[in-house]
């Protein structure tokens, strides 16, 4: 019903104020719970690990009691961890968002268009060519999967079905990156390709606070003209002309939303390998959730922390052996992809 | 007009008084590239050692030895496995009326790959006499998902048979992955295994391979007439009696034996069967039963003049066929998703 509603939007002052008030409601209770829902996984995985640490251990930690063996292992560990591993989520859910919004397709998303195999080569020369470092490795990403966003986009075109060409065009422009991602991991020695395998599987392992503190920074920074962009975004949903009309520069805003998209998701990239998939779902599961075609931004974010926290506890804990959580995020993904695939068709 | 209710018979004749010319052209351009393939790479072998590489074999002389265990192999590989993947688009394409079809971008060689490394990581299989078997069965899963996506309701758009192929090749890429991490062993077999190339294998893969897909050829040229008639529609198809659950079955098999056993022998190699297909329409018009022959002829020299090549480009070093072959294929599809033919599909 209240699908029906925002579709056809009623005619009449009053009714429009009700419907956008009670999508708000909603999105607003959507938005409290999957903040609820975040703060109790974010305290669960603080509890678990190899190391047994009780609630008590816990509470003592972050009021600063604990001591010892128990302090270091709780804030120094696993607290930076669980921090990034939010952060990168949301990262990813509002990058995905954007780009969805954009492109007016659940399927735009920066995984699909190449971004996440643009990357990969970027880290990928830097780490076999020159031997480069986790710092230039993390700038070889963010520029590699910068200029295939722009390739793919400038390749695709700007009329037409837009988000045809840019998915066919996005699949190709991968597959024949993927062909020479693979070439550069067979050259190398065995240990280097080990390495650069190990980056490309997406993993927040071994990441601790020297991380966090940049792309805490970095997210922050890029938060404030998301939040500014915000209601142009949602007017650009209604169609440009609509946009136009209620007075949003819709060229110059669509450009500075794309590269605000193509950096978020090249954050967390760039900081934890390709984490594929959280962009692609965390939007629409906040669709779901919030049960309206435009969800604004705060719902995906929070949607895609929730989800990268709990694939980054069941890739520690779940299989005995700790899997890198990028492998978790494209399995599952992949499946909820192939899902939406196969229940569109039905209809 | 009439002449397209027929089954079997469709237009397209327009083109066919080409077809023996474009046959001739492409059949010595096959042995002219055989033989080059036979005398080029890090080391250059003349025709007339070659020749006698065959005639008067001398164990004693390296570049007999180079010729006999390591081009002859390359090349036949290159003969069966060009057909194979071609083949497999061309039958993918028809049977599912989808323009962009190919058994590398719907996700059928990443369950064939996927399937190689369970075998090869997990059960510690190092012949290709085993794993090819698990190859065809991945192959198999792969397949009938791509089947199932395509045939619900209304069947489906490229783009969303794509798209179940990115996902398909993701899952399975992601869980293959977590296995080879593991497993350093593994790892360093499977990485030059997976690029897609046909160096470095000994006629005994050949031959393993050889009986599956000669058998998945003869079945895309027995399923070529019905696919001529599937091409006009479910519905039209079914009335002029044909079986289109059998059809089905046949194309998916011969898919399986095709990309199953040839991404075992060479590796997940994509886009000769994008390409091949649309070059064979070009030639000889709409006809399955011309379509699918000449599609083989093409891959077989695509793949042929793409190892070619992968030698020539970055000598001595070596490209694999399966880079040269995506390199060029991949601007195919961009090409083809520009166009305004594709655009309306």
């Amino acid at each position: 019903m209240k699908a029906l509603t925002h579709r056809f939007p009623p005619h009449g002052r009053n009714a429009g104020q009700q419907v956008s008030f009670r999508i708000r409601t909603r999105t607003l209770a959507v938005c409290l719970a999957l903040t609820a829902l975040l703060l109790l996984l974010a305290f669960l995985s603080l509890t678990a690990g190899r190391f047994n640490t009780g609630t008590a251990d816990v509470f003592n930690a972050l009021s600063g009691q604990a001591t010892g063996k128990t302090r270091m292992i709780i804030l120094e560990w696993r607290l930076p961890r669980m921090l990034l591993a939010m952060l990168l989520g949301a990262a990813l859910g509002l990058g995905g968002a954007i780009f969805q919004s954009l492109t007016r397709n659940p399927l735009g998303s920066p995984d699909i268009i190449g971004f996440a195999a643009g990357s990969h080569t970027g880290a990928l020369v830097v780490l076999l060519l020159f031997s480069g470092g986790y710092y230039a490795t993390a700038f070889g990403a963010l520029g590699g999967g910068i200029v295939t966003a722009i390739l793919v986009y400038v390749l695709a075109g700007t009329t037409g079905q837009q988000g045809f060409r840019l998915i066919v065009v996005g699949i190709g422009t991968s597959a024949m990156l993927s062909a020479f991602n693979a070439w550069l991991i067979q050259k190398a020695d065995l240990e280097m390709a080990m390495g650069a395998a190990f980056w490309a599987a997406g993993s927040l392992n071994g990441l601790g606070f020297e991380q966090l503190r940049p792309s805490a920074v970095l997210f922050c920074l890029l938060c404030l003209p998301l939040a500014a962009l915000a209601r142009p975004l949602r007017q650009m949903e209604l169609g440009d002309d609509v946009a136009l009309a209620s007075g949003v520069t819709v060229r110059r805003t669509r450009g500075l939303l794309m590269l605000l998209g193509v950096a978020l998701t090249a954050l967390a990239t760039a900081t934890a390998g390709p984490i594929s998939f959280i962009a692609l779902c965390a939007p629409q599961i906040a669709r779901r959730l919030v049960g309206a075609s435009s969800v604004g931004l705060l719902a995906p974010g929070l949607a895609g922390a929730v989800l990268l926290v709990l694939a980054d506890a069941a890739a520690q804990h779940a299989f005995g052996r700790q899997l890198p959580v990028g492998i978790m995020t494209i399995s599952v993904g992949g499946l909820y992809l192939l899902w939406l695939l196969i229940r569109e068709g039905r209809r | 007009m009439s002449d397209q209710l027929v089954p079997g018979r469709p237009a397209g004749r327009t083109r066919a008084r080409s077809v023996p010319l474009a046959l001739a052209i492409l059949g010595l351009l096959l042995v002219a590239l055989s033989i080059t393939s036979l005398m080029l790479g890090a080391r250059p072998i003349s025709v007339s050692t070659v020749r006698d590489a065959f005639l008067h074999y001398d164990p004693g002389m390296t570049d007999h030895i180079v010729v006999r265990q390591y081009r002859l192999p390359r090349t036949i590989l290159c003969l069966l496995c060009g057909a194979a993947f071609g083949t497999a688009g061309a039958l993918i394409q028809a049977s599912t009326r989808n323009p962009l079809a190919d058994p590398g971008i719907l996700g059928v060689n990443a369950g064939a790959a996927f399937a190689v490394i369970l075998a090869v990581g997990v059960f510690s299989f190092a012949s290709i006499t085993a794993y090819v078997w698990f190859a065809l069965a991945g192959a198999a899963m792969a397949g009938l998902l791509v089947y199932t996506i395509g045939a619900s309701a209304g069947g489906a758009t490229p783009v969303r048979l794509l798209l179940s192929g990115v996902a398909i090749s993701a899952v399975l890429g992601g869980i293959g992955s977590s296995v080879t991490l593991l497993d350093p062993q593994a790892f360093d077999s499977l990485r030059h295994w997976q690029v897609g190339t046909v160096a470095g294998r000994n006629l005994a893969v050949a031959a393993t391979v050889a009986p599956f897909i000669v058998a998945g050829l003869l079945l895309a040229l027995i399923a070529a007439p019905a696919l001529n008639a599937a091409a006009l529609g479910d519905d039209t198809a079914r009335a002029l009696g044909l079986n289109l659950s059998r059809l089905r079955i046949t194309a998916i098999l011969s898919v399986t034996l095709l990309a199953g056993s040839a991404t075992a022998a060479t590796g997940p190699i994509s886009f000769i069967g994008l390409m091949m297909p649309y070059a064979a329409r070009w030639i000889v018009g709409s006809d399955q039963r011309r379509i699918i022959p000449l599609t083989m002829l093409c891959s077989v020299n695509l793949l042929l003049a793409a190892d070619i090549a992968g030698r020539l480009l970055i000598y001595p070093d070596e490209l694999d066929a399966g880079i040269v072959v995506a390199f060029l294929g991949a601007p195919v599809l961009i090409m083809l998703a520009r166009s305004a033919r594709t655009k309306t599909l």
